[in-house]
C-alpha cells in the first residue's frame, strides 16, 4: 500500500506542493520593493485614519460587552445554531451544515449548479477565500464574478485595473476613473447575475438574520439582485440577538476604519415574495472551529468579527503582507486561527504561531480583547509537543532541552556560561562576534553580537565578596 | 531595604555592566543589595518558544532561589514581565498550583518600576552628559505598562541632552527566538528602527531591556552607524564623565 498524500485543507483538488513556511515565504515579500511601499502606505493610513477618530468615551466598556458576548455565544453555541437554522427556515431559507471545506464547496458548487446558471457574481469574503471556493467554482465551468473593487482591479485579464483606459486610451490609475469604469461593468454585471454568493460578518439567531457590512455597495447588489443567494458563514458568526449586535455593530466599524459607521450595512432574512431573491440557502461551516472551540486558550480567536484592527497595527504584517500567512486569515490573527483550523502538522501552519515578536500591539486594539500574544505562545506549546515524540528529536527539541538541564543547576549553569563566554571572546574581535556558526548564524547575517565581557556578572559578584 | 537582584542570563554572560550598575545605583541611594546564587534563567525563552515542560522546571527553580525575598529586582522589563505574567500561566499550563501559590508570593520589579514606585525617586543624581534616546522596549510598555517612568528618571540626569524618538512605540524586532526563526522580518524592523534612532542624531540608545538593544545594537555597529546601546541603569549609575 502507497501513502496517499495529505488531502490539500483548501483550494485545488489533488496533490499540490507543500505551501512553505513563514520565514521563507516572507523572504520573497520582504523583496518585493513595491509591496513594501504599499504596505508602509497602509500602515501609515491606517495610523492616522485611527488618531483621526479617537475611541468612544465608553470604548473600553463597549470592549468588555463585546468581548462577553462573543464568549456566551461560544459556549452556548449548539443551542445558538439550532435557534438560527429554525428561524431561517421558517423564514423560507435552507440552512446547510459544511463539516470541511470540501463539503461546503460541493455544497454550494451543486447549488449553482442546480440553477442552471453559467455565472456568479461574488462579494469578498474571507471565508470563501479560506474554503477556495471561487477555484471549486471556476473548475465547476462557472465564471466567478468579483464585485468587490480591490479583487475586481487585482484581477488578470478582462476586470483587472490594466483593462480600464483614460481617455487618450493609456492605462489609467485615476481612481475616479477606476471606480466609474468598474461601476458601469459591475452594474451590467448586477443585472445579469440569477445567481449570487456572498458571506456574512453576523447570524443573528433570534430572527435568522444575516448581517454584512461594507464600504462600496457592491455586496448590497448582491444580496437584492439575484434570485438565488448562498450566503456562506463559519459557524462562530452567530449572536443569540440583535441586542448583542448593537454592541457587535459600534465595535466592528470603529476598529476596523475608525468611523462610526460603516457605509453599508446589509441585514437579510429568509426570503420574502416578489422582493430580492426567491431562493436563499445558507451554508454553515466548521472547517476546524469546533475543534478551535475545544481548546480553552486558543478559542479566544474564534471571538474575532473580522475588523482587522490588528492587522493595521502588526510590525510584521506591516513588513510582509498577507501572503506568507497562508488562504485563511492574514496577520495575528490568522497566525492564531489557522493553526486551529488546518492543524499544526505541516511546517506552514506550524511556523505561523511563531510569526510575531510577541510585541502585543494587535491585544491592545482587538474590539473583543483577544489576547493574541498569550494564545501565540500557548499555540508554540501544542507545536512543540506535537513534535516532542517524533523518532529523531528536532535540533531545537535537543538544544532547548540541554539548556533547560545545564540551567536547573546552578553549578552546571556557571560552567556552561564560562565555557560559553570563552568561547565566544575567541570568535570575537575588536570586541564584536561578526559570524557565529549554526542557527546562530541568522543572527549575525545582519548584525553584530558584543563579545562578553571577560567576566560575567556573577564572576564579578563572587570576586567583590572574597 | 534589603533588594534581591535578579540578572537575567543573557545579561549576567553578555551585558554584566548591567548588573554592576543596579548594584552601584542601588547601594548608593542607601539599599541593602544580595545576589541570591541559586538563580539560573527565569525560563522565558522556554516558555514563548513553547518548550512549556521547560519553562516549569525553570520557574520551579526560580521561585526556590529567590524564596522569601523582600523585593526582586531585575533590570530587565521581559524578564521581570516573564515572572510577572508568564508564571501563573506556566503553572496553568503544567497544572502545578505549588507553583502557583509560589509565584503569587514573589514581588518582583523591573527596575524604574522599583526606583519610581517603590522607593519614590526620579533623581538618582545621575551625571551622563550624552545626547540620548529612549526606545520603550514591548515588554515594559505593553506587558508591565511602566509608561514614563524611565522618562522621568532620564529627566532627573544632569547633562543629559534627552531626545524624543520617532514611532518610539513600534516594536525594533527583536522577540526572543524571533530573532533567528524569522531573522529577515526581524532585520526589517531593526532597519527602520535604526532610520529612526538615527533621525534623532543621538549618539546613545538607551532602553531597559538588553535584548531589544542587543538587537538594535547589533545593526547599529555592524553598520558602524556611530551609536552606541547602554542599558538604562548604566545611565542612572554613571556619575562621572563616560
Amino acid at each position: 500500500m502507497t501513502a496517499a498524500p495529505p488531502p490539500p485543507a483548501s483550494g485545488a483538488p489533488g496533490p499540490v506542493a507543500a505551501p512553505p513556511k513563514f520565514a521563507a515565504a516572507a523572504r520573497v515579500a520582504l523583496a518585493d520593493t513595491a509591496l513594501r511601499s504599499g504596505l508602509r502606505g497602509a500602515a501609515a493610513a491606517a495610523r492616522e485614519r485611527r488618531s483621526a477618530f479617537p475611541e468612544p468615551a465608553d470604548w473600553e466598556d463597549l470592549r468588555e460587552a463585546g468581548r462577553a458576548i462573543k464568549d456566551e455565544a461560544l459556549l452556548n453555541l449548539d443551542a445558538h445554531l439550532e435557534e438560527l437554522e429554525r428561524a431561517v427556515t421558517e423564514a423560507g431559507g435552507t440552512v446547510h451544515w459544511a463539516a470541511g471545506a470540501a463539503e461546503a464547496r460541493r455544497i454550494v458548487t451543486g447549488l449553482v449548479r442546480a440553477s442552471g446558471a453559467a455565472e456568479v457574481v461574488k462579494s469578498t469574503s474571507a471565508v470563501t477565500r479560506e474554503i477556495g471556493l471561487a477555484g471549486a467554482l471556476a473548475r465547476a465551468g462557472v465564471a466567478v464574478r468579483e464585485t468587490g473593487l480591490g479583487e475586481l482591479l487585482a484581477q488578470p485579464g478582462e476586470d483587472g485595473q490594466a483593462s480600464y483606459r483614460d481617455r487618450a486610451g493609456g492605462p489609467s490609475d485615476d481612481p475616479a476613473v477606476l471606480a466609474e469604469a468598474a461601476r458601469l461593468r459591475l452594474r451590467e454585471r448586477f443585472l445579469g447575475a440569477r445567481v449570487a454568493v456572498t458571506g456574512a460578518n453576523f447570524l443573528v439567531a433570534e430572527t435568522g438574520t444575516l448581517v454584512l457590512l461594507e464600504s462600496e455597495g457592491n455586496g448590497r447588489m448582491c444580496l437584492t439582485l439575484p434570485d438565488t443567494l448562498i450566503s456562506v458563514a463559519g459557524i462562530e458568526k452567530v449572536v443569540p440577538t440583535w441586542a448583542d449586535l448593537e454592541v457587535l455593530l459600534q465595535l466592528l466599524p470603529h476598529s476596523s476604519s475608525g468611523a462610526p459607521m460603516t457605509p453599508y450595512v446589509s441585514s437579510w432574512t429568509g426570503v420574502t415574495p416578489g422582493d430580492g431573491p426567491r431562493e436563499f440557502h445558507l451554508v454553515l461551516l466548521d472547517n476546524g472551529r469546533t475543534k478551535a472551540l475545544a481548546d480553552e486558550v486558543g478559542r479566544a480567536a474564534l471571538r474575532c468579527i473580522g475588523c482587522s484592527a490588528c492587522l493595521d497595527v502588526c510590525p510584521v504584517y506591516e513588513r510582509t503582507g498577507p501572503a506568507p500567512y497562508g488562504p485563511v486569515r492574514a496577520g495575528p490573527i490568522g497566525a492564531i486561527l489557522t493553526p486551529q483550523l488546518r492543524g499544526v502538522e505541516r511546517a506552514a501552519e506550524a511556523s505561523l504561531p511563531f510569526a510575531s515578536t510577541l510585541c502585543g500591539a494587535c491585544a491592545d486594539v482587538c474590539p473583543v480583547k483577544i489576547d493574541i500574544p498569550e494564545v501565540l505562545v500557548h499555540l508554540r506549546g501544542r507545536v512543540v509537543e506535537s513534535r516532542r515524540h517524533r523518532p529523531v528529536p528536532t535540533p531545537e527539541l535537543v538544544l532547548m532541552r540541554g539548556l533547560a538541564w545545564t540551567m536547573s543547576d546552578p553549578r552546571r549553569y556557571e560552567a556552561a556560561l564560562r565555557r560559553g563566554t570563552r568561547w565566544a571572546r575567541l570568535m570575537s574581535r575588536g570586541g564584536r562576534i561578526r559570524r557565529l556558526p549554526g542557527l546562530l548564524g541568522k543572527w549575525t547575517d545582519a548584525r553584530d553580537l558584543p563579545a562578553p565581557p571577560p567576566a560575567t556578572f556573577r564572576a564579578w559578584w563572587s570576586g567583590r565578596r572574597r | 531595604m534589603r533588594v534581591a537582584l535578579f540578572v537575567a542570563c543573557f545579561d549576567d554572560a553578555l551585558f554584566p555592566a548591567t548588573g554592576r550598575a543596579v548594584t552601584a545605583l542601588l547601594e548608593r541611594l542607601g539599599h541593602d543589595v544580595a545576589y541570591p546564587p541559586g538563580q539560573t534563567c527565569c525560563g522565558q525563552m522556554h516558555w514563548t518558544t513553547g518548550y512549556h515542560r521547560e519553562a516549569a522546571g525553570l520557574a520551579r527553580a526560580f521561585t526556590a532561589a529567590f524564596e522569601g525575598a523582600e523585593a526582586i529586582v531585575a533590570p530587565s522589563a521581559s524578564c521581570a514581565a516573564a515572572v510577572r505574567d508568564a508564571y501563573p500561566r506556566i503553572a496553568r499550563a503544567a497544572r502545578d498550583t505549588a507553583l502557583a501559590r509560589a509565584a503569587e508570593d514573589l514581588a518582583v520589579y523591573e527596575l524604574t518600576e522599583f526606583l519610581v514606585d517603590v522607593l519614590g525617586v526620579t533623581d538618582v543624581g545621575a551625571f551622563f552628559p550624552h545626547r540620548v534616546t529612549y526606545h520603550p522596549s514591548c515588554q515594559s510598555a505593553r506587558a508591565l505598562g511602566i509608561g514614563d517612568r524611565p522618562l522621568r528618571l532620564l529627566r532627573a540626569v544632569k547633562g543629559i541632552d534627552l531626545v524624543e524618538l520617532p514611532a518610539a512605540d513600534e516594536c525594533c524586532g527583536f522577540g526572543g527566538a524571533f530573532a533567528v526563526k524569522n531573522a529577515d522580518v526581524s532585520v526589517a524592523m531593526a532597519a527602520d528602527k535604526v532610520g529612526h534612532v538615527r533621525g534623532t542624531g543621538a549618539d546613545v540608545l538607551c532602553a531597559v531591556d538588553n535584548g531589544c538593544l542587543a538587537h538594535i545594537g547589533g545593526a547599529l555597529s555592524r553598520l558602524r552607524a556611530g551609536v552606541r546601546v547602554v542599558h538604562l541603569a548604566e545611565i542612572l549609575a554613571a556619575t562621572g564623565p563616560a
